[in-house]
C-alpha cells in the first residue's frame, strides 16, 4: 500500500487498487509490490493499494470512500476483465459521485497470472498493462449514455418448443410476441418425437396443447412459413423485415377442412416431418395438430405447377381459399427485444460410410426411429424393417455417430445417451427383440436419468462398452447370413466382438443449422467453433449475447435436451420481460463525432459506416454522425485524413497514452535509459 | 550492462469482440503463451489507426498484432474488411521504412478461439525473436519532429484510404 502526492505535470489524482483475486492473480503477480511500485513509479498516482476481492462490496467501499476522502478524479482497477467486471467498478465509482467512464480496468488476470508460466515475466507484464491504464486514464473524458425507449413487442425466432416456451411466457405477461417459424407448423423437432424420456410422456400429447395456445393467444402473432431477412437498429428498437413465402392458400379464407388435402392427387416422399420414411400430398399439413392449420403447397411437386392442369385442390376447396397466384410477401415489424430459437439439423448418418447408412437397408437414423415408435407415424407405430412388415428380433443402438469424433464434433450432443435408453424401453415394451446399446460412456446426469437407466438394466436391455468400427452385411461366420454385423472393440472384456442383428439405429448428433453462421450474422451475433451461437457468458449470462437485445434459447446455443430448451426459453423471456418493465435502456455513450469546423467534406467516412450512420450535409459542406445509427467501431475515426472525428472513450490521445504506458520499460534509441526513469525523475 | 537474452515486446490491438474474448478465454482455460505481448482493447479492429502502429513501434514496440474478428464476423458487420485494406497499405509503408514485414502481424481469432490466438502470439515472439530487436525510436528524434513524421504518414495512409463506395 502505497500513497504519494499526485505530480506536477499531471493534474489528476489517479487511485490504482490490484486485486488478489484471492490466489487466482496473487499466487503469480506480486500484488503488494505492484501496487507499491504504481504508487511510486506512475504519474498522477496519489492511492495504490492491493486487496483479496476488489469486486466484493468491501473492496468496493475502498475505492468510493477513496474517491471521497482522497478525491480522486480518476480510478484504475488491476483485476479481471473488463467483461465481468467493469460494470462493477464503474457503478463503484458513479456511488461515489464520480463519472463512470473516468474508470479504467486492466485485465492482470486473463491476460497475466492465468497465461503466463513465469513469475517475473508475469510481474513485467502487469506493471505494463497497470501503466497503460494508468496513462491512458488521464485522459478520459467524462460521458453520458443516452437513454432510449424500449419497445414493447418481441420478436421470436423459432418455434420449437424452446421458442414456444418464450413466446408464451411473455404473451402471458401481457407482452405482445410475433413468433416466426420457417417450416409450415411450429413444434420443432419434438413435435417428431414419440415420447420423452425420464418420464416417458407421449412427445405430442404435452406439446400440442401449448402449440394451440400460441396458435389462439391473443399477444401472439404467429407468422409461419416464414424467414428473417434483415434486421437493422438497435437495443429497444429493431426493425425486423420478415419474407412471408407463398402458400398458395389464402389464411383469411382457409377454414383448415383438409379437403384440399384428401383430394391432391399426388404423393411426395417426407424429408422433413416424416424423415424420409412416410410420404404426404403435395398440398400438405405436416402433422394433424399443425399450427397454424393451414395447409401449404409445395410449388416444386404440384402439378398444376408442373404439367399446367389438375387444380383439384381449387375445384374441391369449399372457401375457395387456393390462390395459384400468391406471391412472397415482405412483412416488415419494430420490436424491442429479439430471441432466437432456432434449434438444430441431425447429423448426416451417410457422412460415416462404415455404419452403412443409406446402403444398408435396415439401418435407421435416431430421427427415423422415433417416427418408427410414434403411433401418428408411417408404420402407426409398428417397430419394424425398411420392408414394412417383419418385426426385428435383435437391435443395435449405436452411440455418439458424428458426437465426441474429432472427425466430426467433437462435442458430446448430451440427448442421445438418454434417447438411447428410451429406444430399448420402448422396443422392449412393443416387441419382444433384444435390445444392445454400444456406448463409449453413458450419461445421465440430470433428474430421474440415472434412476431410468438402472430401469433399463433391470428391464434387459444390453450395453457394451466400445466405439462401433463397422456396420456390415458380409456375413463370415455361421448365424450371421442375412444379418447385419456390429464389428466392435469391447473394451470392458478387452476383445473383438461381432454381433449379428436385423436392425441397426444410430444415434445421430444433433448440428448446429446449417446457415447458423449466416443467421448469426444477420442479427450481430457470433457462432462459437462448432456453430452454436454464443452466449455472453457460459455460467452466469447463458440466454442474453454480446448484442444487447439479442438472447438465444434452446439448442442452437448448445446440444440440450426438453427440459433445457425449457428453462432457457422461459430464462429469455424473463430477461426480455424485464428490459419492458423498465422501459427504458441505456446506450454506450462510445460514439463518434464530428467536428465540423476540421471537416474539409472529403466524405471518406461516409462510405466506411456500414450502418450508415454518416451524412453529407450539402449545405454546409460537411459530413454529420448519428449518434442514435453509430455503434462506436471507430473506424472512421482512424480513416479522417483531417482528424476532425473523434472517438468517445477511444480518442487518439488515450490510445497513444496506453501505448506509451505499455511500452513503459521499452529501451528507446540504442540501449539509451528506460521511459519509467524518465517520468519518475521528470 | 551484461547483455540479457532478447525478449521481444509486442503491443497486441485487440477487437473488444472476438480477439479480446479469445484472449479472455485464453485465460480462462489457463492456457499458457509468450508474456511478450502487452494487449490494449479497441472496440474494432477497424479503430486501429495505421499512427497506432507506428506509434507503437516508434515507441520501442519490437512487433505489433492487429487482432480481429474473422471476415463475415465482424461485430459491425464489414469493418474488419477495412482493417484488411489499411494493412495491406501500412505493410507497404512499412517496407519503404525499412521495417520487416512480419513485425506487424494481422490475425484474426474468434470470441471462441482461445488456443488459436495463444498460438499464434507465441509464434509471433518466436518470429520476431529471431529478427532481433527493432530499436527504431533510435531513428526519431526527441524534439516533437517524431510525432509530425507520424502524422505525415497517417495522411498518406487516409488518403490511400479513399475508396469508391
Amino acid at each position: 500500500m502505497g500513497s504519494r502526492k499526485g505530480s506536477e505535470t499531471v493534474s489528476e489524482r489517479v487511485g490504482v487498487y490490484i486485486c488478489h483475486c484471492g490466489s487466482n492473480i496473487a499466487g503469480k503477480v506480486d500484488v503488494e509490490s505492484l501496487a507499491k511500485w504504481a504508487g511510486e513509479n506512475l504519474e498522477g498516482v496519489v492511492v495504490s493499494r492491493d486487496y483479496k476481492f476488489m469486486c466484493s462490496s468491501l473492496g468496493q467501499e475502498l475505492i468510493e470512500e477513496d474517491i471521497k476522502k482522497e478525491g480522486l478524479t480518476r480510478v484504475v482497477v488491476g483485476a479481471c476483465s473488463p467483461h465481468l467486471h467493469e460494470k462493477t467498478f464503474r457503478r463503484a465509482c458513479a456511488n461515489a459521485g464520480l463519472n463512470p467512464y473516468l474508470f479504467q480496468m486492466a485485465s492482470i488476470r486473463e491476460q497475466v497470472s492465468w497465461v503466463t508460466a513465469d513469475k517475473d515475466l508475469a510481474d513485467a507484464k502487469a506493471r505494463a498493462l497497470i501503466a497503460g491504464a494508468v496513462k491512458r486514464v488521464v485522459y478520459q473524458e467524462p460521458l453520458q449514455p443516452t437513454e432510449v425507449p424500449v419497445n414493447p413487442n418481441t420478436l421470436v425466432v423459432g418455434g420449437g418448443i424452446a421458442g414456444i416456451q418464450a413466446a408464451l411466457e411473455l404473451a402471458d405477461a401481457g407482452y405482445h410476441v410475433y413468433m416466426v417459424e420457417r417450416e409450415p407448423s411450429i413444434g420443432g423437432h419434438m413435435a417428431q418425437f414419440d415420447k420423452t424420456f425420464p418420464t416417458l410422456d407421449c412427445s405430442a400429447c404435452i406439446l400440442t396443447p401449448k402449440m394451440s395456445e400460441v396458435g389462439q393467444h391473443e399477444n401472439i402473432t404467429l407468422i409461419s412459413y416464414a424467414e428473417v431477412e434483415e434486421v437493422t437498429g438497435f437495443v429497444g428498437s429493431f426493425h425486423a423485415r420478415l419474407r412471408k413465402k407463398a402458400r398458395y392458400v389464402k389464411e383469411e379464407d382457409c377454414t383448415g377442412c383438409g379437403i384440399c388435402i384428401e383430394k391432391c392427387p399426388k404423393k411426395v416422399i417426407d424429408d422433413v416431418f416424416e424423415a424420409g420414411l412416410g410420404k404426404r400430398k403435395a398440398i400438405y399439413r405436416p402433422f394433424p395438430q399443425a399450427v397454424p392449420k393451414y395447409p401449404v403447397l409445395d410449388r416444386e411437386n404440384c402439378t398444376y405447377f408442373l404439367k399446367g392442369t389438375c387444380k383439384a385442390c381449387e375445384k374441391f376447396c369449399p372457401t375457395n381459399a387456393i390462390d395459384f397466384e400468391q406471391q412472397d410477401t415482405y412483412l416488415d415489424l419494430d420490436v424491442g427485444n429479439i430471441i432466437l430459437a432456432t434449434g438444430f439439423d441431425a447429423f448426416d448418418a451417410t457422412r460415416i460410410p462404415q455404419y452403412g447408412y443409406g446402403r444398408l437397408a435396415n439401418v435407421f437414423t435416431s430421427l427415423e426411429f422415433e417416427r418408427l415408435c410414434n403411433a401418428a407415424g408411417p408404420t402407426d407405430g409398428k417397430i419394424v424393417l425398411r420392408d414394412g412388415v417383419t418385426e426385428p428380433k435383435s437391435i443395435a443402438v449405436v452411440h455418439c455417430v458424428g458426437s465426441r469424433d474429432q472427425h466430426h464434433h467433437p462435442y458430446c450432443s448430451a440427448v442421445c445417451c438418454m434417447a438411447a435408453l428410451k429406444f430399448g424401453h420402448l422396443v422392449m415394451e412393443k416387441t419382444s427383440a433384444a435390445v444392445t446399446s454400444f456406448y463409449i460412456d453413458l450419461r445421465t446426469p440430470a433428474k430421474g436419468y440415472e434412476e431410468f437407466y438402472d430401469r433399463l438394466l433391470e428391464e434387459g436391455m444390453h450395453f457394451v462398452r466400445g466405439k462401433v468400427a463397422e456396420v456390415t452385411d458380409a456375413a463370415r461366420l455361421p448365424g450371421e447370413e442375412g444379418k447385419l454385423i456390429v464389428q466392435v472393440e469391447d473394451t470392458l472384456l478387452g476383445k473383438q466382438r461381432r454381433l449379428p442383428v436385423d436392425m441397426v439405429i444410430l444415434m445421430t448428433a444433433l448440428e448446429p443449422r446449417k446457415d447458423a453462421r449466416e443467421v448469426g450474422l444477420r442479427f450481430g451475433i457470433s457462432c462459437s467453433m462448432d456453430g452454436w451461437f454464443t452466449e455472453r457468458h457460459p455460467k452466469l449470462d447463458p440466454v442474453a449475447t454480446m448484442t444487447d437485445g439479442i438472447f438465444v434459447a434452446g439448442v442452437c446455443q448448445g446440444p440440450k435436451d426438453i427440459p433445457a430448451s425449457v428453462v432457457q426459453g422461459a430464462a429469455a423471456a424473463a430477461r426480455v420481460g424485464g428490459m419492458i418493465t423498465k422501459g427504458t435502456v441505456l446506450i454506450e455513450p462510445i460514439v463518434a463525432t464530428i467536428h465540423a469546423e476540421h471537416c474539409s467534406g472529403c466524405r471518406i467516412c461516409n462510405s466506411l459506416c456500414p450502418f450508415n450512420a454518416i451524412e453529407f450535409k450539402e449545405a454546409e459542406g460537411v459530413s454529420y454522425i448519428n449518434a442514435a445509427l453509430c455503434k462506436g467501431c471507430g473506424t472512421c475515426v482512424a480513416a479522417c485524413p483531417a482528424g476532425a472525428i473523434s472517438g468517445a472513450h477511444f480518442s487518439n490521445k488515450q490510445i497513444f497514452a496506453e501505448v506509451e504506458g505499455l511500452l513503459f520499460d521499452a529501451i528507446r534509441g540504442n540501449g539509451a535509459k528506460a521511459l519509467v526513469a524518465e517520468s519518475v525523475t521528470a | 550492462m551484461s547483455e540479457e537474452p532478447f525478449e521481444p515486446k509486442i503491443v497486441g490491438f485487440l477487437c473488444n469482440w472476438c480477439s479480446y474474448r479469445a484472449a479472455d478465454l485464453a485465460g480462462t482455460s489457463r492456457i499458457k503463451y509468450a508474456p511478450n505481448i502487452r494487449t490494449l482493447r479497441v472496440m474494432c479492429s477497424g479503430r486501429v489507426d495505421p499512427t497506432f502502429v507506428l506509434k507503437a513501434l516508434a515507441q520501442g514496440a519490437d512487433g505489433v498484432m492487429i487482432a480481429g474478428c474473422h471476415p463475415g464476423e465482424c461485430h459491425y458487420l464489414e469493418q474488419n474488411y477495412k482493417t484488411m485494406r489499411r494493412f495491406g497499405m501500412l505493410k507497404h509503408t512499412l517496407r519503404a521504412l525499412g521495417i520487416e514485414e512480419e513485425r506487424v502481424r494481422l490475425q484474426w481469432a474468434s470470441a471462441a478461439e482461445g488456443v488459436q490466438l495463444a498460438a499464434a502470439i507465441n509464434e509471433m515472439v518466436e518470429q520476431i525473436r529471431r529478427l532481433g530487436p527493432l530499436h527504431w525510436s533510435g531513428n526519431w528524434s526527441e524534439d516533437g519532429e517524431r510525432l509530425e513524421a507520424i502524422e505525415k504518414l497517417a495522411e498518406e495512409h487516409a488518403q490511400a484510404m479513399e475508396v469508391p463506395a
